[in-house]
């Protein structure tokens, strides 16, 4: 089973800066890092790059990231811009 | 469409991106990737976000109308500041106000009759060309339009109006951001090389091209494989017919030609004008300040404003004044000259003035008739503007509607002027555009305005429609023993009584008599003893032709009746065609063929049954035989059912043993398959159940004991009670399979039924291979609706399976005890011989009608089998593979 690096928070007023903070966690990190977007309503661009980002740092620790209760139409967005394959996610 | 691209890009536009550096694409990339971005951010906004955008956006370009115009003109060197200003001013106010209300997020439309709703789903990344001539209108148009269908834009912009048309964006860009829109929603190319826009138009995040431009550009944009909207060429023919208000008309003209020197791809390029008026229009222009060219001036013209080599308008031309480009080519003209006039006298290379022009020259043309003048306005239509525009000034309705039929244009404007008009909200109500589809004359894949559906997807949400459904039976139903007084009530002047020799010896016909009011003349018409042909049918309605009848009385059994209702079919409706009504059809509602409803003549149907059966008296159907081809013929409508039925039980005493089994089998079994027809309702239900029940009480009584009047009646009634439901729910599998045995081999219809009914049942109370597609259909019933009558029969049995094979060994059990026979075998057929007609039967049997309304699709192979089947003949019933979860 793999075992939870980093257990984030993003806050819907500030998805970027929280993303920023999960991405510096992985550095060294191990297992799972799981982001949970429970209260986040809409994404902009900013939070795309952020999570592109993010997720392009942990492919290179080889840290799989989950993205827990994604509402529908962030969902959507990250299928459209083909992200979504990256991610795993959880309820 | 634009005429300098008509000239500059006749190059193809290569479509692979071939000499692209590393810089470029990585640029290129940026570019799609972030457009991509804010378009999958987009697809989060609701309506009123997107208005919340769209407003100050609109706006902000009204403001920067006449900046962008004066830009525009300094940087192309075409046209005149103060039309583009106006073309700005449409592009956003008149934009606006046809977009405003409309929704472009979520649900956008609703057609709650149809249970249908339109929702809308961006595009994604649009990649969009803009022209020279209209160059800021055209980017704040798309731009408005990209926001309120929650799209991003990528522009590239014709070379030559690359500054004004990036300032554009940019002065949209920033309004749009400022009000929420997802960053990088427009972005503008840089500088405008033909590898960028192939490789653009080729990309794979490009959901949309959308080319405002050249035939190049166009022809690129639909060859790259993407989706596409594109423009025509223009070549807008005028015809000013005698009957036009000309003073209004001549000034429209010089609007539309002269608005932006031109440029409108839409604006008039010959004007067609009946010679009554000729003079004096040319007159009118003259006095409006145009100058009408002589012959040398138009020669002259014609070798310098188009290009001897193409044919083409010269680039440099377009968009300049009437005074500039006279001075261009020596033609000396007074200095506020607006237009210059050419006569022409054909349309066509010889002609080179019949080409578009998009500067303020205008061809005339002298047409002697409308004849004349619509086809040199076809001709000029044909010479590079199908799909495009054209225009029509006259009082003549007729005129303006065949001018419609014959010109091939996406916009036909009507006493007003082209170009103006054509960009819609003006001066008609045509949707306010800057890109005019030209339909596939001009290489398009639309002739509308483009507007914002066509920077939609359009999800259809359609909801299942409640089939209408319906119960008709004739008005009037006498029955009960002597129920035939009841004719007493039916005046009539000439009635004809239809009916078999074997009826009239056995005095049936006498009684019938007895009831007609005396003052009636009443002719009989015997016809054979046998299933109805056509030939019979039509000397019957001689008789009723000779006797001008206005009644019929039908006495007799299924044969006799249907024959009758066809009868009075041809009598009423001679042009009936009886082939062609009898066409193959899947839903009644939406067949091909309609029965006539215009009459000749008009006749009561009074139908008697002697037998009790078919309930042909109350039914819509009739059956003829077709003995030519050894088929049964259906035809069926409402309007085949007779008016009234008496269904009066001393009529059929007299039937033979043979007959009453027969007839009370086809009666069962109307009633089990209307019962588990798709098409069966509780109206039907009601009165299949209980003629069911009928019959297994007293069908055997009547049989045993042919004299018991209470069993005979019951039966009489169980017949006609059996018929409301298959008038209504039709039959299925099995009275298909015995139209087809039974007009193959001669079995009567009664007997054919019984030696296919348990089969039927056990068919179709298995699990079916195939479901029968029907909107009336709600699951799958058949088991558990024969599992009902099996408890209305008390026949007992704890599951479903039970209880169907309870109603299998009851049926069987009642076939035998009425003496039927228990397979086709036992009727003398040699296996040999049923083989050799078996692709025949199978084929007529699916061809029948019947079985459109089964509960199971019938499969050929299944049909030849349930043949075979009922060859073999029956024994313990055998239901194969019954669904699972049947505990009733
Ligand atoms: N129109 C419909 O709704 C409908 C429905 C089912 C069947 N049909 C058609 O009806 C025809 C069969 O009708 P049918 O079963 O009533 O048989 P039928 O009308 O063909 O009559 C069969 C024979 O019985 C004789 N007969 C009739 N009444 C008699 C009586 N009271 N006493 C003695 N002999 C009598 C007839 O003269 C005839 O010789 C077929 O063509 C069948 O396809 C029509
Ligand atoms: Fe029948």
């Amino acid at each position: 089973m793999a075992m939870t690096a980093v257990w984030q928070t993003i806050d819907d007023e500030r998805v970027v800066l929280d993303l920023q903070t999960a991405e510096e966690k992985l550095d060294g990190a191990e297992g799972e890092v799981v982001l949970d977007f429970s209260s986040v309503h809409r994404v902009d661009p900013s939070a795309i790059r952020a999570l592109e980002k993010l997720v392009n740092t942990a492919d290179k620790n080889a840290v799989k990231v989950a993205l827990r209760n994604v509402n529908v139409d962030v969902y959507k967005v990250l299928k459209l811009v083909k992200l979504a394959s990256r991610f795993s996610f959880v309820a | 469409m634009i005429a300098s691209e008509v000239v500059e890009e006749r190059v193809q536009i290569p479509l692979a991106a071939e000499v692209l550096s590393e810089e470029r694409v990585a640029y290129l990339e940026g570019l799609i990737n972030q457009a991509r971005t804010a378009a999958a951010v987009f697809s989060q906004f609701s309506q009123e976000d997107v208005d919340r955008i769209v407003k100050p956006m609109v706006l902000a370009g009204l403001q920067q109308a006449q900046h962008l115009a004066r830009l525009a003109v300094e940087e192309t060197g075409i046209g005149i500041m103060e039309d583009k200003f106006l073309k700005n001013m449409v592009a956003t106010e008149f934009v606006y106000n046809y977009i405003k209300n409309n929704r472009t997020v979520g649900i956008i439309r609703e057609f709650p009759e149809s249970n249908l709703v339109e929702m809308a789903e961006p595009i994604g990344v649009i990649f969009s060309l803009t022209p020279i001539t209209n160059p800021t209108s055209t980017v704040l148009f798309k731009c408005i339009m990209a926001v309120k269908t929650r799209n991003a834009v990528i522009f590239s912009p014709h070379p030559k109006a690359w500054r004004c048309c990036a300032e554009a964006v940019r002065i949209m860009y920033e309004a749009a951001l400022k009000h929420g829109a997802p960053e990088g929603v427009f972005t503008c190319l840089e500088s405008h090389t033909l590898q960028d826009n192939a490789y653009l138009m080729q990309h794979k995040h490009v959901g949309l091209i959308d080319a405002t431009g050249g035939p190049g550009a166009v022809k690129a944009a639909y060859s790259s494989g993407k989706p596409a909207l594109g423009v025509g060429p223009g070549n807008t023919p005028v015809y000013l017919e005698k009957t036009a208000n000309v003073n209004p008309a001549v000034v429209d003209i010089i609007i539309s030609k002269t608005f932006d020197n031109g440029t409108i791809c839409a604006s008039e390029q010959t004007l067609v004008i009946d010679h009554e008026i000729y003079d004096s229009v040319l007159k009118k222009f003259a006095d409006l300040g145009a100058h009408i060219c002589n012959e040398k001036e138009t020669r002259l013209l014609e070798r310098t404003v188009i290009d001897p080599e193409t044919g083409f308008m010269q680039p440099v031309a377009v968009g300049q004044k009437a005074t500039d480009i006279a001075r261009f080519v020596g033609l000396s003209v007074k200095p506020d000259t607006k237009l210059l006039i050419a006569q022409i006298k054909g349309v066509g290379r010889e002609h080179p003035l019949s080409v578009e022009k998009l500067f303020p020259l205008l061809a005339v043309y002298r047409a002697k008739s409308t004849e004349e003048a619509l086809k040199v306005c076809i001709d000029v239509n044909h010479a590079g503007g199908l799909g495009h525009t054209a225009v029509i000034f006259s009082r003549n309705d007729q005129i303006i509607r065949k001018f419609g039929e014959v010109i091939n244009a996406g916009r036909i404007i009507v006493n007003s002027p082209g170009s103006v008009g054509a960009l819609g909200g003006v001066y008609n109500d045509l949707v306010p555009t800057f890109s005019f589809g030209c339909g596939t004359g001009g290489g398009n894949s639309t002739t509308d305005n483009v507007n914002i559906y066509h920077y939609l997807n359009i999800k259809r949400v359609a909801r299942r429609t409640q089939a209408h459904m319906w119960f008709r039976v004739p008005n009037q139903i006498y029955f009960n023993m002597n129920a035939v007084e009841n004719l007493r009530n039916f005046p009539s002047r000439s009635t004809i009584i239809v009916t078999n020799p074997a009826l009239e010896h056995m005095g049936h016909v006498d009684i019938v008599r007895r009831y007609i009011p005396e003052q009636t003349h009443v002719h009989v018409s015997v016809i054979p003893d046998a299933e109805p042909e056509v030939k019979v049918v039509m000397q019957g309605v001689e008789a009723l032709n000779f006797y001008e009848a206005d009644q019929i009385i039908a006495l007799g059994g299924g044969s006799v009746i249907d024959a009758a209702k066809i009868m009075k079919l041809k009598y009423e409706s001679p042009d009936a065609d009886l082939e062609e009504l009898a066409a193959p059809f899947l839903d009644l509602r939406k067949r091909v063929v309609r029965y006539p409803t215009e009459k000749v003549h008009r006749a009561r149907l009074i139908a008697i049954p002697t037998t009790s059966g078919t309930g042909s008296e109350v039914t819509p159907f009739a059956v003829l035989t077709d003995k030519e081809h050894g088929r049964k013929v259906t035809l069926a409508d409402y309007s085949l059912s007779p008016d009234v039925a008496i269904v009066d039980p001393q009529f059929v005493m007299s039937m033979p043993k043979g007959l009453t089994a027969d007839t009370g089998i086809d009666c069962l079994t109307h009633a089990l398959e209307a019962g588990v027809s798709s098409y069966a309702s509780p109206y039907t239900d009601s009165n299949a159940m209980q003629a069911i029940r009928m019959v297994f009480k007293y069908l055997p009584v009547a049989y045993e004991h042919p004299d018991d009047a209470e069993a005979r009646c019951m039966m009489h009634n169980a017949a006609c009670i059996a018929a409301m439901a298959f008038s209504n729910a039709s039959v299925g599998v099995n009275h298909a399979l015995a139209h087809a045995f039974g007009a193959r081999f001669g079995i009567a219809h009664g007997r054919a039924n019984a030696l296919m009914l348990p089969h039927v049942i056990a068919y179709n109370a298995s699990v079916p291979s195939k479901f029968m597609p029907s909107p009336y259909t709600q699951g799958y019933v058949a088991h558990k609706k024969y599992a009902t009558v099996a408890d209305l029969l008390g026949l007992g049995g704890h599951t479903t399976d039970e209880k169907v094979k309870n109603l299998v060994t009851a049926i069987e059990q009642l076939l035998d005890r009425l003496g039927f026979p228990r397979s086709i075998a036992d009727l003398g057929i040699s296996r040999e011989e049923f083989e050799r007609a078996m692709p025949e039967l199978t084929k007529l049997a699916f061809d029948d009608p019947s079985w459109r309304s089964n509960p199971r699709m019938p499969l050929m192979s299944e049909l030849a089998d349930l043949f075979w089947k009922a060859y073999q003949g029956r024994g313990p019933a055998k239901v194969d593979s019954m669904p699972q979860q049947q505990t009733a």
